[in-house]
């Protein structure tokens, strides 16, 4: 990588793999049960994180000298909620449409704890560039794991992707469900979203046995 | 961390900065954007009463309003009258559709009577009267419109939600569920019954009309008797003003 140190280059690929905040950090498990009964709303939700992460950890490490260590958790939160709603109503008033679809976000982004334990554990000691860095990261190794789960949980509870009937019509029984094949319902339960975390876990430790502690 | 920002009057005077700051930041968003926001807010109300009567964009099986750009002119085009039920006094106010339903629910609690806006439509001959609604779901508010006949039989819907779960209570607002409403009757034996979101139906294909109950969404229970409690409760207080159309 020509762009980035291989320091550098590390921040946004670690996140992806081998310290993903899903599978390895157990972080932002609530948000990954919540919204992975869809794809579309995996996908919108993962940007978000993505955005915001980016964004508040720069203002974190700009601000990291002059927080007090005291009230440092309440100052990540003020950072992260202010930011949230300026692009709430930003988004109101210039891309209404959107922001409808976003709106059942807000309060998700604000809660999630990847946001307030990257700032925490990153921004508060290290550089702008790097915190950009690592928050990308991080909200990259997020969104994969809530896209793989969503995939599965759409296309196996509700037959579609991304709202397109993929497998047929399950009323007028056309594609695979003219054979018998029905949609598994429980799928799109939420305790399904907990399992199919589980179940890429179990297949990234078992992968990489460095992972798997004593 | 210095010693600097360890001392209590640093903090002090840091968290009252920190406010003032993010405080007057956030004001200064909120009143600058304010009137762009009630703008959009504005033209969303008429898309969602012209899009109940049937006044949308919908191709197959997507779901689309009508045009921004037009929905001024289409909205007085197809809306007849805007009329308000107080008791039983109706007026004619062409601003009806901006009536708080929240806050005419809170102040009827209060005893009140409550304003009940009706808007009438008509598109190719036929007549719309088209009712808000407002009620409770799974985690927040969901609301909608409903246009109706003059006996009270379903023209068609729409619903929206705050914060129903994505994927289960916000499909809501979706064409499968909307659509399943059109030609369901309120009435049943000419007393009012309401349409119940039943689950376990038999008819998933909802050709039944005369039932009063449409399919319910799997794993979206809460949100469905929302739905339910939500037809029944507001839909009942405009009775008395379809039996004088008889």
């Amino acid at each position: 990588m020509g762009l980035l140190s291989k320091k550098d280059a590390k921040l946004i690929t670690d996140p992806l793999a081998d310290n993903n905040p899903i599978t390895i950090q157990v972080l932002g498990i609530c948000s990954a049960l919540a919204i992975t009964a869809e794809l579309e709303a995996a996908i919108v939700m993962s940007v978000s994180v993505l955005f915001v992460l980016g964004i508040g950890n720069v203002v974190i490490s700009l601000m990291r000298n002059i927080i007090p260590s005291k009230i440092r958790i309440i100052v990540q939160l003020i950072v992260v909620a202010a930011l949230v709603i300026i692009v709430d109503q930003m988004l109101k008033a210039f891309a209404y449409d959107l922001s409808k679809t976003l709106s059942v976000f807000v309060g998700l982004i604000i809660t999630n704890c990847i946001i307030m334990g990257r700032f925490e554990a990153f921004a508060l000691g290290n550089k702008p560039w790097q915190s950009f860095l690592d928050g990308v990261g991080n909200a990259l190794g997020y969104g994969v794991i809530l896209i793989i789960v969503a995939f599965f949980r759409e296309l196996l509870g509700a037959g579609t992707l991304l709202g397109y009937k993929v497998l047929g019509d399950p009323i007028e029984k056309s594609g695979v469900y003219a054979f018998g094949y029905e949609n598994n319902g429980f799928m799109i339960m939420p305790p399904m979203a907990l399992i199919v975390v589980g179940l890429i876990i179990w297949v990234q430790r078992s992968r990489n046995k460095a992972l798997i502690e004593d | 961390m210095s010693k600097r920002t360890d001392s209590n009057g640093y903090t002090l005077l840091f968290a009252i900065g920190m406010v003032l700051v993010v405080g007057s930041l956030l004001a200064f968003t909120a009143s600058s954007l304010k009137g762009r926001i009630d703008a959009n807010k504005k033209i969303e109300r008429q898309q969602n009463i012209l899009y109940a009567m049937g006044v949308n964009d919908n191709e197959g099986g997507s779901l689309a309003f009508v045009e921004k750009s037009k929905v001024q002119s289409e909205f007085s085009k197809y809306i007849k009258k805007q009329l308000v039920i107080e008791g039983s006094k109706v007026s004619e106010d062409n601003k009806a559709y901006l009536i708080d339903v929240k806050k005419q629910q809170t102040s009827a609690k209060a005893g009140n009577i409550r304003k009940l806006p009706l808007f009438v439509g008509e598109k190719d001959g036929k007549a719309f009267y088209i009712a808000p609604i407002r009620g409770k779901g799974l985690w927040d508010a969901i609301w909608g419109f409903v246009a109706m006949d003059k006996n009270m039989v379903v023209q068609g819907v729409f619903f929206d939600h705050k914060g129903e779960t994505a994927g289960l209570g916000a499909n809501i607002k979706q064409r499968y569920f909307m659509d399943d409403f059109a030609g369901e009757d309120l009435m049943n034996n000419g007393s009012f019954k309401g349409i119940t979101v039943a689950k376990g139906n038999n008819d998933p294909k909802n050709e039944e009309k005369n039932d009063n109950e449409v399919d319910a969404i799997a794993g979206a229970t809460i949100t469905g008797d929302g739905v339910s409690a939500m037809l029944k409760s507001e839909l009942r207080q405009y009775v008395p003003y379809f039996k004088t159309l008889k």
